[in-house]
């Protein structure tokens, strides 16, 4: 019996190895621990989560320890007499004292590092973050500049028939971007369902709840880029709604929000402009594929959403069809009202793609004029 | 009454004997921990390297919410209820348990609740795909249909559940042999006294939540919706306050088994027993305060915040109790490492390495950053699977020869538990890495900057499969025949339970035992 | 079975169990059609009938059930352990109801000390739910604050909360908190003439249990009344957390009064067609009479934190 349990032991030890041998192989490489992240409070959090994990470690050695020299000195094939004793007041109260003390002198650090974090009064910048299904929206309060943030690694990549590139599902259209030696304060808050907004090398992490904000701050001194996801459940594409933080100098931001303006301003003119045919299903066609192919298909032969390709309303009238993408849908919440989040240029270049795309043929346009018309008939 | 029996298949269906029910309980459990396991390996083949492979990211969602649910409700609850209806009465001196009847409506009505469940995959919309822990509104606003049939379900679970605490109740307070104080009772029976108490303090709290959802989906109401001053936030802590009892409903009882398992092969009485009762019954008590730390993101203001940290740090005490009490049982004794000391002795350590990851969390600030990733999916799979998983195992291995009456092979036990030791570890232990490197929870694919970890996890996760099915090899051949177990089997075992023989008699203590 | 000190008796087979589990999947399952069928604008159609059958199945077996535990006492068969097993039985069915109500109540507090609040002075409340103001009943919903005529969730016209207490007269809820706090009185009027084994007369067991169920159904007909009359005025269940909260509470108590109003009727028509209770053996009257103690201190709780505080 005993050589029958020692031959399994020598199997499974041998098979543990050769599952483990690539990690020790390259072990140098690997991230195997939090990332310290480069704000004053992200390396609070890092130094917590070591003093915590040492602590552990410590007592994890003891106890270990014990056993293991119990379990090789008591052992009855070296002819152990088991003692009977079992009961010490002293060791009872001994071990409940002593984890209460290391706990407590946890806590203080841990209070501290906590009231820092709720600190977010007074900052220099306010952004209101909200999170779509599955998209972050970036409005940066007291200016025109509102845009959303979407997932840019092309689906190639994701269906294995490109080689992925270094970020790969952490990527973006177009990123978020803050000044570097700021307070900026995130007010986060969703559309639809829960999301969570998370940046490791900022240790922000919080919660965007429909209805409700939160608010989270972050003062960074080093200029880079830094990359995050979506970190709740957020239905099909949860894991495909990445966050990317561009913190560039005071100067620059200060260049790249006065551009993001005029930008603003040139599209609200832009809605008085009439387009050509070619401009609004050219232009949709790529705002198509990165707003609605998530649900509607890339081919519009539908997924979560209905086909567009012969569908009742691209292919009927047009006031069905706006009242659809700018109003969403009365019976199904996942069909969004796209009237608010897309301003009248894309939504007439999306919804002339629909209308003659994947066959579709209908020849007719939405001009973005149509749409403000029909927004203001509401 | 009659004696043996009755013959055929009805005999399970209409059984009043808790021999059988605990009997079905169990096969039934193993059942949905295979499905469940299936589930699990759906998971991780999918996660074996970045990029979609296998699944949809939607059929993702319904894998991880099920796999969740599944291990929960269907395999390790109702492993712990069958445990209890096998050796409860005989530990207790008692003929059955208090309520035969209900006793056998409680479990049938899993498997219907089971059936209901699972049959979504098959309807219209999928199976519920918003985690176990289905968070409003995307559980009930962005829902597939079929979250109906997932909320009777719980209900119904819920009903089996609280009427099956119930019976424990009962049967523990009022069918114990003459002699047999509370004091005196075996320290797996305490346990589960004590979760049969926090079953029917959450299970109704469960099922308020899910009439919550319900309303909100069929009937207009605004629980969890802000636009008519309700709170998504309401429902997490409503979900939570049953939540947190209830992953100690999925340990308490662990606690109990091992409790047993140490002292017989270290050939020495337990250490500590009166401060291991008033241990759990702090665990307990405390499990109803800490709620969210599940939450911490949530934006709960910074008193709330810091009050849940305090309380959740304090449950590390009295769970430390308990481990350094079974240490300090093993020192100076005259130890033999048969399975179901190995898986125990595997369960002591491993679970103290998930109660650490566990205590990390705890330190709100540090779980701004563990939050949703990896590292808090590696804590709790060390705490259910050599946890909850590791002491069910050990509980049959420990018990199988007093309910067939033959002794299972012991080369192949050990084959198994180290095989399980091995794969868990390997599948485990690098989650930790991959969430510490910050990797998200619940995603169908990935940055390759986690691809390594993912890997080995994968792999791992497929060794440990496979040594479930060697765990099914081993029970089935135990029943089928092998060496005669004596009825004390153990040479350590003290307890009514070894005093009948072995295979135990259909009825036991028709009569009440003597209790010195 | 030899008998050294107590008796101890294991029912036979039973085939109720298993029915009663089918008949609570079927059930459970031809509701949830039912549900989705009606959320998808479709008839009810046959899932309707299945539900409806289905439940008469499920009572069915409850009655076989019953009524074969109390002919089994009657018998004799039943050892004063098992009757403590079914006290403590009751006692615990009872929590766990005590622990749904908790859920419910739990989510009315949070809703107006925290939910309501956040929404009118949270950080960015201007922004999402402008001129939302938190009050209580909440008579304004955020989403018609903000967005006036077009909001989907629309507050009530009118509450039913405590109008003063010189309007009490007039106020259902008021007569309610009689009838039920006059029939917890009756109860236990009914229970201490069947400890002195009167059980007819004016002031007998039978006469004082009839009451407390006349009472019980006057009580579900004033608050049928009373939810006629909410509906007449605009206040439905998909008024904000107002009508959420009102109706959910009182709903479910109201299921529990007509559940505790069929239990304490059972009870009494087996006292006065069968005969049965007698001062030491009641249980199943104690038990139906606990339930409704219990009944009666949610309604307390309800007319104080629903009504009253409203
Ligand atoms: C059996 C189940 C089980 C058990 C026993 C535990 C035990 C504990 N859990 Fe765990 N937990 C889960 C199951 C369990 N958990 C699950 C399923 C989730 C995820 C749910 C989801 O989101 O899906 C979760 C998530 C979870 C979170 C939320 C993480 C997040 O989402 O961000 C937190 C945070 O505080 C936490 C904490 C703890 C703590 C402090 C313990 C403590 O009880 C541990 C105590 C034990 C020890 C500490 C070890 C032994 C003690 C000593 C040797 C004494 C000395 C030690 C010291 C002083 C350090 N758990
Ligand atoms: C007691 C509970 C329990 C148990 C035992 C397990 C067991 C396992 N779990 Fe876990 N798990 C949870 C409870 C549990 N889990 C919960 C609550 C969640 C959270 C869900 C959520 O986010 O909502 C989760 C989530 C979860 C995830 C994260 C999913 C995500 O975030 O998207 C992963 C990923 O690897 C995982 C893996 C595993 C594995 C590999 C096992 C293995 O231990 C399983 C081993 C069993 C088998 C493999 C089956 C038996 C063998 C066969 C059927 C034979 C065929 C096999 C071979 C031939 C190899 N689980
Ligand atoms: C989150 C998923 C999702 C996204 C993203 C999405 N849709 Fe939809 N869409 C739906 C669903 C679901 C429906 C069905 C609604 C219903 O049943 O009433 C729908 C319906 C439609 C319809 C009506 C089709 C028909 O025949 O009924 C149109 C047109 C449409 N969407 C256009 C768009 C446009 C344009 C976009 C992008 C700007 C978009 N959708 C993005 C989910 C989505
Ligand atoms: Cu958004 Cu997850
Ligand atoms: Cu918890």
């Amino acid at each position: 019996m005993l050589s029958n349990s020692k031959r399994s032991l020598v199997l499974s030890v041998v098979v543990g190895i050769l599952a483990v041998m690539p990690v020790l192989a390259s072990a140098g490489e690997w991230q195997y621990n939090m990332t310290e992240g480069v704000t004053s409070i992200s390396k609070d959090v890092y130094d917590l989560h070591m003093l915590i994990f040492y602590i552990c470690c410590v007592i994890g050695i003891l106890v270990f320890g014990v056993m293991f020299v119990s379990m090789f000195l008591h052992r009855k094939s070296r002819g152990a007499v088991a003692s009977q004793f079992h009961e010490s007041l002293t060791l009872e109260l001994l071990w409940t004292a002593v984890p209460a003390i290391i706990l407590i002198a946890m806590a203080f650090p841990a209070t501290s590092t906590l009231k820092d974090m709720y600190d977010s009064d007074d900052p220099e910048i306010d952004i209101l973050v909200t999170g779509h299904q599955w998209k972050w929206r970036y409005d940066y309060q007291g200016t025109e500049v509102s845009f959303f943030s979407n997932l840019s690694t092309p689906s190639a990549q994701i269906d294995n028939e490109q080689e992925k590139g270094q970020h790969y599902l952490l990527e973006v259209d177009e990123p978020l971007v803050i000044p570097t030696n700021t307070k900026v304060r995130f007010l986060v808050t969703a559309a639809d369902v829960i999301h969570s907004w998370w940046v490791p090398d900022l240790a922000v992490k919080r919660d965007a709840i429909p209805g409700y904000t939160n608010a989270a701050w972050t003062y960074v001194e080093k200029e880079g880029v830094y990359r995050g996801q979506c970190a709740e459940l957020c239905g099909k594409d949860h894991g495909f709604m990445p966050i990317e933080v561009h913190v560039v100098s005071k100067a620059k931001y200060a260049e790249w929000l006065a551009g993001k303006a005029a930008q603003a301003a040139e599209v609200k003119a832009a809605s008085s402009k009439t387009f050509s045919f070619d401009e609004l299903y050219s232009g949709g066609e790529t705002l198509y594929a990165t707003n609605c192919a998530a649900c509607h298909g890339g081919n519009g032969e539908g997924g979560v959403g209905p086909a567009i390709k012969g569908s009742k309303i691209a292919t009927g009238g047009i006031t069905d069809h706006l009242d659809m993408v700018i109003n969403g849908s009365p019976n199904n919440p996942m069909m969004a009202a796209y009237g608010e989040q897309l301003d009248p240029v894309s939504l007439a270049k999306i919804i002339t793609f629909q209308r003659n795309a994947f066959g579709n043929n209908m020849g007719d346009s939405v001009q973005p004029l149509d749409i403000v018309t029909y927004k203001q008939g509401q | 009454m009659a004696h043996g029996p009755a013959k055929g298949f009805t005999r399970w269906l209409f059984t009043t004997n808790h021999k059988d029910i605990g009997s079905m309980y169990l096969w039934f459990s193993f059942t949905m921990f295979f499905l469940g396991g299936i589930f699990a390996l759906v998971i991780r083949a999918e996660l074996f390297e970045p990029g979609l492979q296998i699944v949809k990211p939607e059929f993702f969602n319904q894998m991880t919410t099920m796999h969740g649910l599944i291990m929960v409700f269907g395999a390790v609850m109702p492993a712990f209820v069958g445990l209890a209806n096998w050796m409860i009465p005989m530990m207790i001196g008692a003929p059955d348990m208090a309520l035969p009847r209900m006793n056998n409506w409680s479990f049938w009505i899993l498997p219907f609740a089971f059936a209901l469940l699972t049959s979504t995959f098959f309807m219209a919309g999928g199976a519920p795909n918003f985690g176990w822990t289905f968070y409003a509104p995307l559980s009930t606003t962005y829902a597939p249909d079929t979250v109906t049939f997932f909320i009777f379900g719980v209900h119904i679970i819920g009903i089996s559940s609280i009427m099956g605490a119930i019976n424990i109740i009962a049967t523990i307070l009022n069918m114990r042999a003459p002699g047999m104080t509370l004091m005196k009772m075996p320290l797996f029976v305490w346990t589960w006294l004590i979760t049969a108490y926090l079953l029917i303090a959450v299970m109704p709290v469960l099922a308020g939540v899910v009439t919550m959802m319900l309303m909100d989906i069929h009937f207009g109401t605004s629980f969890f919706d802000a636009a008519g001053g309700g709170d998504p936030v309401l429902f997490q802590h409503i979900f939570w306050f049953f939540g947190h009892p209830e992953v100690y409903i999925m340990i308490l009882p662990a606690f109990g088994i091992v409790s047993a398992i140490i002292p017989t092969f270290a050939r020495k009485p337990l250490f500590g027993y009166s401060s291991m009762v008033y241990a759990t019954a702090s665990i307990a008590f405390l499990s109803f305060i800490v709620w969210a730390h599940h939450m911490f993101t949530v934006g709960m203001p910074l008193v709330a915040e810091a009050a849940f940290m305090y309380a959740t740090m304090l449950i590390a005490i009295p769970t430390g109790v308990k481990v350094f009490n079974w240490v300090t049982t093993m020192w100076k004794g005259s130890m033999t490492f048969e399975t179901p000391m190995l898986f125990s002795i595997a369960f002591v350590i491993l679970f103290t390495i998930g109660g650490f990851s566990g205590l990390m969390l705890a330190i709100a600030p540090a779980d701004f950053q563990y939050h949703d990733t990896y590292f808090v999916v590696a804590h709790f799979h060390y705490v259910l699977v050599p946890g909850a998983i590791f002491s069910i195992t050990a509980a049959v291995y420990y018990w199988l020869p007093k309910w067939c009456g033959n002794m299972y092979d012991e080369a192949l036990g050990k084959t198994h538990f180290w095989l399980a030791f091995a794969g868990l570890n390997i599948t485990f232990f690098p989650m930790h890495f991959s969430g510490l490197a910050g990797m998200p929870r619940r995603i169908p694919d990935y940055n390759p900057l986690w691809a390594d970890w993912n890997m080995i996890s994968s792999v791992g996760a497929f060794l440990f499969g496979a040594a479930q099915l060697l765990f099914l090899v081993i029970v089935i051949k135990t029943i089928m025949g092998g060496r005669k177990a004596t009825a004390r089997v153990w040479e350590g075992s003290h307890g009514l339970e070894w005093t009948v023989p072995s295979p135990a008699p259909y009825h036991t203590f028709t009569t009440p035992p003597e209790i010195k | 079975m030899e008998q050294q000190y107590e008796h101890y008796y294991v029912p036979e087979q039973s085939r109720l169990p298993i029915f009663a589990s089918l008949s609570l999947f079927l059930t459970v399952t031809s509701l949830g059609s039912w549900l989705n069928n009606i959320k998808a604008d479709e008839s009810g159609g046959t899932s309707a009938s299945v539900f409806v059958l289905s439940l008469f199945f499920f009572m069915a077996v409850l009655y076989v059930w019953f009524s074969q535990v109390v002919d089994e006492n009657r018998r004799g068969m039943n050892s004063a352990q098992l009757k403590r097993s079914y006290v403590w039985g009751m006692g615990w069915f009872i929590f766990s109801e005590v622990m749904f109500f908790a859920a419910f109540f739990g989510a009315l507090w949070y809703i107006r000390n925290v939910a309501l609040v956040e929404l009118s002075e949270g950080p960015t409340s201007e922004i999402l739910w402008n001129g939302f103001k938190s009050e209580w009943p909440l008579m304004i919903t955020p989403d018609q604050a903000a967005n006036g005529a077009a909001a989907v969730v629309k507050g009530p016209a009118e509450n039913m909360s405590n109008p003063g207490i010189s309007n009490w007269l007039g106020w259902l809820p008021f007569w309610n908190t009689s009838l039920l706090l006059t029939s917890s009185v009756t109860v236990h009027f009914a229970h201490t003439a069947l400890k002195n084994d009167k059980k007819s007369g004016l002031f007998g067991f039978n006469s004082m249990l009839g009451l407390t169920v006349v009472l019980g159904i006057i009580f579900l007909f004033v608050q049928y009344a009373e939810y006629a009359h909410a509906y007449h005025v605009g206040l439905t269940l998909d008024s904000g957390a107002y009508g959420t909260t009102f109706f959910l509470l009182t709903g479910f108590h109201g299921l529990h009064v007509t559940l505790g109003t069929f239990m304490l009727l059972v009870q009494w028509l087996r006292s006065v067609l069968k005969g049965h209770f007698t001062h030491h053996d009641c249980f199943g009257f104690e038990a139906a009479s606990w339930y409704w103690h219990f009944v009666d201190v949610v309604w307390v709780g309800l007319f104080i934190f629903v009504y009253l505080m409203g």
